[in-house]
């Protein structure tokens, strides 16, 4: 990790506000298409595949960023659980930011479902077909994603908690703008 | 504003708790858990095993019953006036599909059915598929993917006048009752005429869209059977006849796709369009082999009517997105029960 700076780069905060509001609109039309059998199902289904993919292809270019730029170190007096939890939290939205995309396009591989991202638009499979694997795969993208959801509200809280009570500038290392003035470098 | 650090602090725990608290009702609400009433795939694949039933483990959850077949589709070109998918240029494509029978159990004797299907999935050499499910039913029973659940419902319910009401609030399953009644029963899937009921817009080279319906007519010539003629012959015969009868050489039907006039019922699978309708006849479906279910190559495809080339869409009509749901479901159920349906040993993968 690269000592010395405290905030994300530019480059490090659009990718983590863009995925965002992709993944959460990810989840909500994830849970939402399986529970409805109207025509808006199969228009969040056409979402969906498309989204996802470009999810997996933003989080591996987020992963490169990391590893390249790395991150403000934690502020020194964070209890250690709370730095473990921290890590650990930020591994798992890696590993589900890279995971989930994948184990879709490898579920629909498994099932014969052509992976179509927009009209005429089409990957190939990654697996062969299998009963075996896209029951496997289907159990995996369907309880994962409610992990996924649950993660994302647990660093939600944690955000805030940094923002409102801590108030140690966790919180303004990924924000858009420093919320804090006095941290906020000089213009 | 002077305010104690502690009350201070109490607040944003309190306004971090709401925000967290209204994220997960949201997503809540949002997967259907404040919404009983609606219909989901799985409440649809439910009720099409009768309360008390057991559902067909390992089988699809309707059109259970059914035998695989390859074969080709040959385009005469035609059909490229009405949209430019692939499958429609001169040509000849690989065509996989199943025939069957509209029952939930896979061992129904074949004279107890009166729909019959085919599931059909064309592959062209551009990557794309069309993959449709039709019936030899000329409508369906009834007008919306509500009325179709409230149909399995009032069919599966103990109450003897459970059928009467719902015919009572769906006038428009006359039709459907016409023809199961009078129409004839074949000896053969052969003889039998598929219709896709539901309708699609094809879009063309020019970008102008046709709303469509689409029908497979049979080459065989159709002989009229009695079902109890046909139960005397065996609860399996069609299955038997239809491989003993493509042994004996390739069986076709013509693919016509006719075009819906402005104003006519596109979003409604239980009315017929008028009969002068323009209709082009696109192509023709050779079945060449038969292969038993249980090792055959339809047996792991889902024939869901939404898997469609560039240059065919779904229309106003609501059912395929129903069907696509549904027969999901049905998808990710039976193919976690295969130990209930077996591959046979002998033609395992090695």
């Amino acid at each position: 990790m690269i000592a010395g700076h405290q905030r994300f780069n530019p480059l490090q905060r659009l990718l983590h506000w863009l995925m965002a509001v992709c993944i959460l609109a990810m989840l909500f039309i994830g849970v939402g298409m399986v529970s409805t059998i109207m025509p808006k199902y199969l228009t969040l289904v056409s979402i969906h595949k498309p989204l996802g993919i470009a999810i997996l292809v933003l989080a591996l270019i987020r992963l490169a960023v990391r590893l390249r730029y790395g991150a403000p170190s934690l502020p020194a007096d964070l209890p250690e659980p709370m730095k473990l939890a921290a890590y650990l939290s930020h591994y798992a939205l890696y590993a589900l930011m890279i995971g989930m995309p994948l184990i879709g396009w490898a579920m629909l591989s498994a099932a014969e479902y052509p992976v179509v991202l927009y009209e005429g638009i089409h990957l190939p499979p990654i697996l062969p077909q299998s009963e075996s694997l896209h029951t496997l795969l289907w159990d995996a993208h369907f309880y994962l994603a409610f992990a996924f959801f649950a993660l994302i509200l647990l660093h939600v809280a944690a955000a805030l908690f940094h923002a409102l009570v801590r108030r140690d500038g966790v919180f303004d290392a990924m924000a858009s703008v420093s919320i804090h003035k006095e941290v906020a470098p000089a213009e | 504003m002077a305010q104690s650090p502690a009350r201070s602090m109490l607040g944003s725990l309190v306004l971090i708790a709401v925000i967290i608290g209204g994220a997960a009702a949201a997503f809540a609400y949002t997967a259907g858990w404040f919404s009983p009433q609606r219909l989901t795939a799985n409440k649809l694949v439910d009720a099409f095993t009768p309360p008390g039933g057991k559902p067909p483990l390992g089988h699809r959850r309707n059109h259970a019953k059914g035998i695989c077949f390859t074969g080709m589709f040959e385009a005469n070109g035609a059909g490229s006036a009405l949209s430019h998918a692939q499958v429609f240029t001169r040509g000849q494509y690989p065509a996989l599909g199943r025939f069957n029978l509209g029952t939930a159990n896979p061992n129904a004797p074949d004279a107890t059915v009166r729909v019959r299907g085919m599931g059909l999935r064309i592959s062209t050499p551009d990557g794309q598929e069309w993959r449709t499910a039709m019936i030899n039913a000329p409508v369906f029973p009834v007008s919306t993917p509500q009325a179709f659940y409230d149909l399995l419902l009032a069919s599966g319910s103990k109450d003897p006048n459970a059928m009467k009401i719902f015919a009572g609030a769906h006038p428009e399953i006359a039709a459907f009752g016409a023809w199961a009644k009078n129409a004839p029963w074949t000896g053969s899937y052969a003889e039998e005429r598929f219709n896709s009921l539901n309708s699609f817009i094809f879009t063309d080279s020019s970008g102008a869209e046709h709303t469509v319906r689409w029908s497979l007519l049979p080459a065989a010539q159709v002989i009229p059977i009695s079902p109890d003629d046909l139960a005397k012959r065996g609860p399996n015969f069609l299955e038997q006849e239809i491989a003993q009868r493509v042994h004996g050489g390739p069986l076709h039907w013509t693919m016509v796709v006719t075009v819906a006039n402005p104003g006519d019922p596109t979003a409604d699978p239980s009315r017929a369009w008028p009969v002068d309708r323009r209709t082009v006849n696109v192509g023709t479906l050779t079945v060449q082999q038969i292969e038993p279910e249980r090792n055959g190559p339809c047996r792991d495809i889902n024939f869901d009517p939404t898997v469609l080339p560039s240059g065919i869409r779904t229309s106003d009509d609501p059912f395929p997105a129903a069907r696509s749901s549904a027969y999901a479901k049905s998808y990710d159920r039976r193919t976690a029960e295969t130990k209930y349906y077996p591959r046979t040993a002998a033609e395992a993968q090695p």
